[in-house]
């Protein structure tokens, strides 16, 4: 098939990333033309802002090389401007002569930066900042001249002014509002960071209107003047007073603009040829400054030039932050507050912290930091996911620490933490390898930081510190996202509700019709997506879609825990905990025989044989004859139990025997991720019930049921679901809420973060209201367990899986 | 240089996407692979990283994902896939008539 030609004019981040993506999708679909009107591939613009001050060089902040157009086979004319579009021959031309045909066209051209309309604007010395040609200017003057003025106090007129200063200059910032950062920040946190840039030798003219840029004797700007008449010295001016979309060439070809390239959902313009991408785009109204919304536009407009045809650019908040040094600002969401909106502030000028959060509707929608961001990751999770906060409502100020987390996911301190400290504490990663990671690779996604480094890849209780210290270097440029919107893998763009919709949807039951019909990537998947498809095949189709083993971890594959050296662990299914001298006889015979070097009773209530060889596991298993424990499995794994009123002076119900029975209805249960159950038989709770997936408390009058407890990474207790009366009510109503679970957590999502993401008020109508509902729950669980067998008999009967645990010899298998 | 060739077993003795141990008693036991479209590799059944059980791991396109750290492995080069720096050593391997044969010195 012959290519189709794609152009695209303006070759900035917005354009490129449209383009990496793109080529994710479908690298072969087009012949790629880019016209760029700077001479430079595609570097990070925000980083322009450190390369000023000298802590970042120019090289460092490139993020694709002309190699990478080259390796991609996509033609790129540097410094050519795009001046005409001939949308009748579907040819752009530039200034130069040069011309392309395009079947689609691509606008990428950024934004410009305001000029205000004052005699002297077009002195010599008169700047703006925005591209390397800008930074090369200042850095020129800095060198040369003295008196620098920036007109404008935002963040682009600070970060400029903070770095003139850097670099030695004296420099006066003039701003029109009364304080400065008037879009970010209230009056009171604006003067603490006025003081403290103070303090570093900047000076301030707030209220100030320019009127004239005034030229010296030899041409170049000498002073500004102002309105009230007050004139300072400057030897460079920085205009830094914002920008404004840069849609002329649009619009001179007569594509509909309206204060930026007027766009619909699918990113496309009214010439549905062409579309558009980054700040010139205008989006139901809004255009955007900031690069994570231009990312999320990015990814729209690749899956729609892939043909996918099915991404939409929903906006969502977005987040600031001052990149000064030692300045610690962080802006998200609606920090403005308005109507209908609470505001909760916390003031400590003299400790130099200032807090602003907005509420609306018992959710955050927006927050101010100054002096202490730690919790700037956590708040912005907080607006973007959409959480109910009334629980947490006492502890929100006081940030995510407060809210009693004892993992790392809430040790928020990436601000304080020293260079060489440990951030993901399995792989041995600490805090500057990330940092350097992030800034040399141009890193945006905890994914791509996870690639490269390795920090948070393994138990992910990292991830939230991880989250910030991206967040601290790249500002609202960091794509961090609730897991439910963010993609499997590498291999698709959909999530994993997607992909379970489109499962039951399209009665998917097999992986190889599921990467067909989703149009994967990759042959064949690769080992995050093909574990957590396996599941929702099995789960959405018991008895019909068949388990495939090679999708599964190791352990899952041979019902044992691989250990550090390569042998297994067997932990043997002890009902309820509850074991008999027979058993603990076979149990010790096993271990002598088998020369098992440890053997040892586990936090669940059972025993485990650490150290067995891999070909001794069907043997092992035979010599006890007891069901496999399922320790190893994202499954049923125990039921705890205390020795209740059989024995128990306070004991109200016989929670032994109500956990054994548990155990028993629940054997074999695949879930998305590991259940674990306990049962006490009074309110004391020696079974631990308050931190398992469901815990059940006997009192006088029945049961209490608990759920979406944890004890693990981080430890949450189990909330109240409902009390009932008879033993079959218990069977019911957790049976019915871990089926629910079944069906609609995602892959490694345990109860707790479920029942977190769709709500107790959720749960409580599917499994107390709605009677019918709950049994039918209940009967769709039994329905799927009545496939399942102890996986540990089937192997030692033989046949299955002997593939597994016999080694291959020269000797035995050349005959 | 003529290779001594040894048979090792039949391709259906390795399950598509799966891998075997073969044992040996003079040296590192080796994983041989057979991936979704029936290509056969071998390495070291030792991860670069910790020395994992390369041969334990879940086989996808042409690698293996170590099952203890997660490092992906190439199977035809034995190298660790970036960012991760390091290589199992791969031993040559042929499919004729449906047996696999290995290169052993
Ligand atoms: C054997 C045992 C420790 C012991 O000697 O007591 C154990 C051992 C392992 N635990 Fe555990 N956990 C054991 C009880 C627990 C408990 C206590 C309990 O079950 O009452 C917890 C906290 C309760 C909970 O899960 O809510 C626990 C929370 C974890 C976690 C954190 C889970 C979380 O969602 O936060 C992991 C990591 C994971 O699953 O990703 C983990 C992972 C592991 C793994 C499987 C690590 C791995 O992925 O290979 C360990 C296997 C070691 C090995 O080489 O065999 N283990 N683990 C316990 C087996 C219990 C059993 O009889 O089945
Ligand atoms: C100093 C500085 C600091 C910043 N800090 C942050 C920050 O901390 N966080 C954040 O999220 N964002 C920040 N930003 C904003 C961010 O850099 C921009 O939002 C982003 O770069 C916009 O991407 P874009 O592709 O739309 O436009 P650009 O990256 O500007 O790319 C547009 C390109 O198109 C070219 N072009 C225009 N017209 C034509 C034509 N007719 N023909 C050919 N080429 C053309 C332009 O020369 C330009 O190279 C900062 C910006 C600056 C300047
Ligand atoms: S057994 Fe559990 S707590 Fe102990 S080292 Fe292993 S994963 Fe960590
Ligand atoms: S030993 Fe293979 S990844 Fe660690």
């Amino acid at each position: 098939m012959k290519k189709l030609k794609l152009v695209m004019v303006g070759n900035g981040m917005a354009g490129v990333r449209t383009l990496e993506e793109l080529l994710k999708l479908t690298p072969e679909l087009y012949d790629i033309t880019v016209f760029g009107a700077e001479p430079y591939a595609n570097y990070n613009r925000i980083l322009l802002s450190p390369v000023l001050t000298g802590e970042q060089t120019l090289p460092e902040i490139m993020l694709n090389d002309v190699d990478w157009y080259a390796e991609h086979g996509i033609t790129l004319h540097l410094g050519k401007e795009v001046v005409e579009i001939d949308r009748g021959r579907r040819i752009v031309r530039a200034a130069d002569g040069t011309t392309a045909e395009y079947d689609r066209l691509l606008l990428a051209t950024g934004s410009n930066p305001f000029i205000l309309p004052v005699p002297g604007k077009e002195l010599d010395g008169v700047v703006t900042f925005r591209d390397i040609h800008d930074v090369n200017t200042m850095i020129d003057a800095a060198a040369k001249h003295r008196h620098a003025v920036v007109i404008g106090g935002g963040l682009l007129g600070l970060e400029a002014a903070n770095g003139l200063a850097a670099r030695g200059m004296k420099v006066t910032v003039v701003h029109l509002g009364e304080w400065l950062l008037d879009r970010q920040l209230d009056r009171t946190a604006a003067a603490m960071l006025q003081d403290t840039l103070q303090e570093r030798g900047l000076s301030f003219l707030l209220q100030k209107q320019t009127a004239e840029l005034v030229a010296g004797s030899s041409g170049r700007v000498a002073s500004v003047r102002f309105k009230d008449g007050e004139e300072v010295p400057a030897d460079l001016v920085v205009m830094a007073v914002g920008i404004r979309p840069n849609f002329s060439l649009a619009e001179q070809s007569g594509i509909y603009c309206d204060r930026g390239i007027v766009v619909n959902d699918f990113m496309q313009t009214f010439d549905p040829r062409v579309y558009a991408v980054g700040e010139c785009v205008s989006h139901r109204g809004v255009s955007y400054g900031l690069v994570a919304p231009l990312f999320d536009m990015a990814k729209v407009v690749a899956n729609h030039l892939a043909n996918f045809g099915i991404a939409r650019y929903v906006p969502a908040a977005t987040s600031t932050k001052l990149k000064v040094t030692g300045v610690d600002l962080f802006s998200a969401g609606n920090f403005m507050g308005g109507d209908g909106h609470e505001e909760i502030t916390l003031s400590d000028p003299v400790g130099g912290i200032y807090k602003k959060l907005i509420v609306k509707d018992d959710k955050l929608v927006g927050a101010c930091l100054y002096g202490d961001t730690a919790d700037g990751g956590w708040y912005f999770r907080l607006i973007r996911e959409g959480h109910a906060i009334h629980e947490m409502r006492e502890q929100l100020m006081l940030g995510e620490g407060a809210i009693g987390d004892v993992g790392h996911a809430g040790q928020n301190r990436a601000m304080g933490m020293s260079d060489d400290a440990e951030v993901c504490g399995c792989n041995g990663v600490c805090k500057g390898s990330i940092v350097k990671a992030i800034q040399e690779k141009g890193l945006f996604t905890v994914d791509e930081v996870k690639k490269h480094t390795k920090a948070a890849s393994s138990c992910g209780s990292c991830t939230g510190l991880v989250e910030q210290i991206l967040i601290n270097c790249v500002g609202g440029a960091a794509d961090v996202k609730p897991k439910s919107e963010k993609a499997i893998c590498g291999c698709t763009d959909l999530n994993h509700g997607q992909v379970r919709q489109a499962i039951r949807e399209q009665h998917l039951t097999s992986l190889a019709d599921t990467f067909a019909a989703l149009d994967w990537r990759s042959v064949d998947g690769c080992s995050s997506c093909r574990p957590a498809i396996n599941y929702y095949l099995i789960s959405s189709w018991p008895g019909e879609a068949k388990d495939d083993p090679q999708s599964r971890f190791i352990n899952e594959r041979v019902h044992a825990n691989i250990q550090k050296d390569g042998t297994y662990s067997v932990i043997p299914r002890m009902w309820g905990g509850v074991t008999n001298p027979s058993e603990l006889r076979r149990i010790a015979d096993v271990a002598d025989k088998y020369d098992i070097p440890m053997v040892k009773v586990t936090g669940g209530q059972r025993i485990d044989l650490l150290g067995v060889k891999k070909e001794d596991l069907p043997k092992v298993w035979a010599d006890l004859d007891m069901p496999s424990g399922h320790a190893y499995g994202k499954s049923l794994r125990t039921v705890k139990t205390c020795v209740g009123s059989e024995f128990c002076r306070f004991g109200t119900q016989d929670s032994t025997q109500m956990g054994i029975d548990l155990e028993h209805d629940l054997f074999g249960m695949w879930s998305p991720a590991k259940v674990k159950l306990a049962v006490s038989g009074c309110p004391r709770n020696c079974s631990e019930a308050g931190i398992k997936d469901v815990g059940i408390i006997g009192v006088d009058s029945g049961w209490e049921l608990y759920i979406g407890g944890n004890g693990g990474i981080k430890t949450e207790v189990a909330e109240f679901l409902c009390k009932v009366k008879t033993h079959d009510e218990v069977m019911v109503y957790s049976g019915a809420f871990l089926q629910l679970y079944r069906e609609e957590a995602f892959y490694l999502e345990r109860t707790v973060h479920y029942l977190h993401r769709v709500g107790m008020e959720y749960i409580k109508q599917r499994v107390l209201a709605d009677e019918a509902g709950r049994n039918e729950l209940y009967a769709r669980l039994k329905f799927a367990l009545s496939f399942e067998q102890d996986p540990w008999a089937e192997r030692t009967k033989g046949g299955v899986a002997r593939h597994e645990f016999e080694a291959l010899s020269i000797e035995t298998v050349t005959a | 240089m003529s290779r001594n060739w040894k048979t090792i077993c039949q391709l259906n003795d390795i399950p598509a996407q799966g891998a075997r141990v073969l044992k040996r008693d003079d040296g590192d036991d080796i994983a041989i692979f057979r991936t979704i479209d029936d290509q056969v590799f071998a390495l070291v059944d030792k991860c670069p990283h910790k020395g994992g059980p390369l041969s334990q791991g879940i086989v996808s396109g042409r690698t293996v994902t170590c099952p203890l750290h997660n490092w992906n492995i190439d199977l035809a080069t034995g190298e660790a896939c970036a960012p991760d720096e390091g290589c199992s050593g791969h031993i040559p391997v042929k499919l004729e008539a449906g047996a696999i044969f290995l290169a052993l010195d």
